[in-house]
């Protein structure tokens, strides 16, 4: 197994991400298409961590994968109240701040 | 013998297994009905715990399968399900200039695919593939309870305070 591999597995699900977090409208999918992304980081620490001889990249991914709970969390609660203020969870529609 | 055979598995076991974690991120950007792309995503996390076991981390796969495909995906479809009415294709997922992703992400993928070439090019990831043991949990829990106490306790706090965060919001009142 080469040290590459995983890393261009990781970059390919990191530019996919990107993409769903860019043309995606609902918030929920541009929450999903961040877990993409979150899982593609976890990916690349476990990749160094076997590359490294070393377990710190175990522990960090640990760590990503909880601050990803959080997230989801946090962010769901935040898509819920706009969709009962507004009654749409369509981030075009969301500008407010717009001058 | 032994050890090149094990590397061969290994080789084609990451090959199938990568190929449907791409589909699979593939459909959850492209799909037009939210309940179906969280069902891809459901198929691109478990892939990433199979990774995870190839990379010989059992622990953090076995996290991955309870967090993700068990707590992330159901807070998921619990949002899908409050925010909209029906379960059903929906046409307009994508907003207006949804194709200028498209080259966004490739520009960003040609780029960090000739780093990681250029950088690792045909690196072995482990020298023996036959001596590459799973790591144990004991290890793991010296690392976290030890040099990395502090970002643990901020974890925590974190976590408690998107607890209540989430309960705040979401709370009618």
């Amino acid at each position: 197994m080469l040290t590459a591999q995983f890393l261009l597995l990781g970059a390919v699900l990191f530019c996919i991400g990107v993409y769903g977090v860019l043309a995606r409208k609902n918030a929920v999918m541009v929450l999903m298409s961040i877990e993409l992304i979150l899982n593609s980081v976890n990916l690349n620490l476990l990749a160094f961590s076997v590359r490294n001889g070393s377990v710190d990249g175990n522990t960090f991914a640990l760590y990503v994968i909880a601050i990803a709970a959080a997230e989801v969390g946090v962010g769901l609660a935040m898509v819920l109240l706009i969709y009962r203020n507004r009654r749409t969870i369509a981030l075009d529609d969301l500008s407010e701040m717009k001058g | 013998m032994l050890a090149a055979d094990l590397l061969v598995a290994q080789n084609i076991g990451f090959g199938i297994i990568s190929l449907l974690m791409i589909v699979g991120a593939l459909r959850v950007v492209t799909v037009s009905n939210v309940v179906h792309a969280a069902l891809w995503l459901v198929v691109v996390l478990s892939g990433a715990a199979a990774q995870y076991l190839l990379l010989s981390a059992e622990f953090v796969a076995v996290t991955q399968v309870l967090v993700y495909v068990g707590a992330v995906m159901v807070l998921f479809l619990f949002g899908t399900m409050l925010t909209r009415a029906r379960i059903g294709a929906e046409g307009d997922l994508n907003n207006k200039n949804w194709a200028l992703g498209i080259p966004v992400a490739l520009v960003m993928f040609g780029v960090m695919a000739w780093v990681i070439i250029d950088g690792f090019g045909d690196e072995k990831l482990i020298d023996n593939p036959g001596e590459m043991s799973q790591v144990p949990v004991q290890l793991i829990s010296d690392d976290i309870f030890g040099p990395y106490l502090l970002p643990f306790w901020a974890l925590s706090f974190v976590l408690l305070i998107a607890v209540i965060g989430a309960i705040v919001l979401a709370r009618k009142d």
